[in-house]
């Protein structure tokens, strides 16, 4: 009886193998779901277009969940040991202002911006999916009690937002890495997102 | 273009051609201050420290087109040989400076320190003085920070309008 299962068992457990072995493997540079989220569609393009830009860094840099802003690509640690402080802009003597300021500075390569500091921490997003990017987006328990308008005033208007389109150059004089949509794609799909409801794919 | 501030308590107008021009510069070469330095020129080490409308800023990064009708502070003007700023006469106590390069820097990110917060503990000073001393001074300068911040109280009992 011994004999006669292992004479079945083997051929299946082969068949299996070779099926897995057959099986194309997932390829690296596939960027359609990396939340577990189904391939957007047409439909969901403009969420495609905001996301990617509030998931790059020149966003998300600032959105952080552990109150430390980050810097670089790389999203690494703010220098000095910089982090949120009681009002979000730093320690009292060590703050946003001690060294950005209105505008970006090309000399030095420190960049700046109109009320330069981070996101509420309600808003910090370093970590999420895009779906929960959103979720907290539209969230009005999270996002300041704003509504449609106020946050596609923010989105589209807040010279802060927008700096992620002139962001200068960094320390060693390179330009720094905008974005991945252009600024007025961005600003058109931002509003057609929330004209269609602000839908989340699932 | 034309730029009015005060610097150290004095009104100022300056001339420059550029208005990203580094407020250090204006400082140093057309006011001939030379006590605020240059480290790193990328805001960076803290070197250039000064104050402006009473925070620390760091003049290296900071175009002078800004400085239009700000108060400025440097370490000049923070105090004088005969009344030395709490900070300054606390940096004297403590033998504070060993090449002293760095040291006008760190002590005007301490006076803006104490302005916020006039009893600071190890962690608040390691949170906001985060300029770069090369000789590594550090020990030397938290001891004398707490200090200066004593010294500053008892400045404010004597005379509660230090405060």
């Amino acid at each position: 009886m011994a004999q006669l299962k292992l004479k079945y068992i083997f051929p299946a457990l082969l068949l299996i193998g070779g099926l897995l072995l057959a099986a194309p493997p997932a390829s690296p540079l596939d960027t359609s779901a990396p939340d577990g989220l189904p391939p957007p569609t047409a439909g969901n393009d403009s969420y495609d277009k905001v996301m990617s830009v509030l998931t790059h860094p020149r966003c998300i840099n600032c959105h952080p969940s552990d109150h430390l802003p980050k810097q670089g690509l790389e999203g690494r640690p703010h220098h000095f040991g910089v982090a949120r402080g009681a009002a979000g802009h730093g320690f009292e003597a060590t703050n946003c202002n001690t060294c950005h300021q209105n505008e970006n500075n090309d000399y030095s390569g420190v960049p700046g911006a109109p009320h330069w500091g981070l996101a509420p921490a309600s808003m910090g997003w370093q970590g999420l999916s895009r779906a929960e990017v959103a979720e907290a987006l539209l969230d009005r328990s999270r996002n300041g009690n704003r509504g449609y308008e106020a946050l596609i005033h923010h989105l589209t208007e807040d010279p802060l937002v927008l700096w992620a389109w002139s962001p200068g150059v960094d320390a060693a004089g390179q330009p720094r890495e905008k974005p991945p949509v252009a600024k007025e794609a961005y600003i058109k799909a931002v509003k057609d997102w929330f004209a269609a409801g602000a839908p989340i794919p699932r | 273009m034309k730029i009015a501030f005060t610097i150290n308590g004095r009104a100022q107008s300056v001339e420059i051609e550029d208005g990203n021009t580094p407020l250090l510069w204006v400082i140093r070469d057309q006011l001939n201050l030379k006590g605020t330095k240059f480290g790193c020129g990328k805001a960076a080490c803290g070197a250039c420290t000064i104050l402006v409308d009473g925070e620390a800023v760091r003049c290296c990064s900071y175009a002078a087109k800004l400085a239009e009708g700000k108060q400025i502070t440097t370490i000049e003007g923070l105090g004088t040989r005969a009344q030395p700023h709490p900070v300054q006469q606390a940096w004297i106590e403590e033998v504070v400076p060993q090449c002293g390069y760095c040291q006008p820097g760190f002590i005007m990110a301490t006076a803006a320190l104490l302005e916020k917060n006039p009893a600071p503990t190890d962690e608040d000073i390691d949170n906001n003085i985060v300029n770069v001393c090369r000789c590594g001074t550090y020990y030397r300068m938290r001891k004398a920070i707490h200090r200066a911040a004593a010294l500053q109280a008892q400045q404010v009992a004597v005379n509660p309008k230090n405060q």
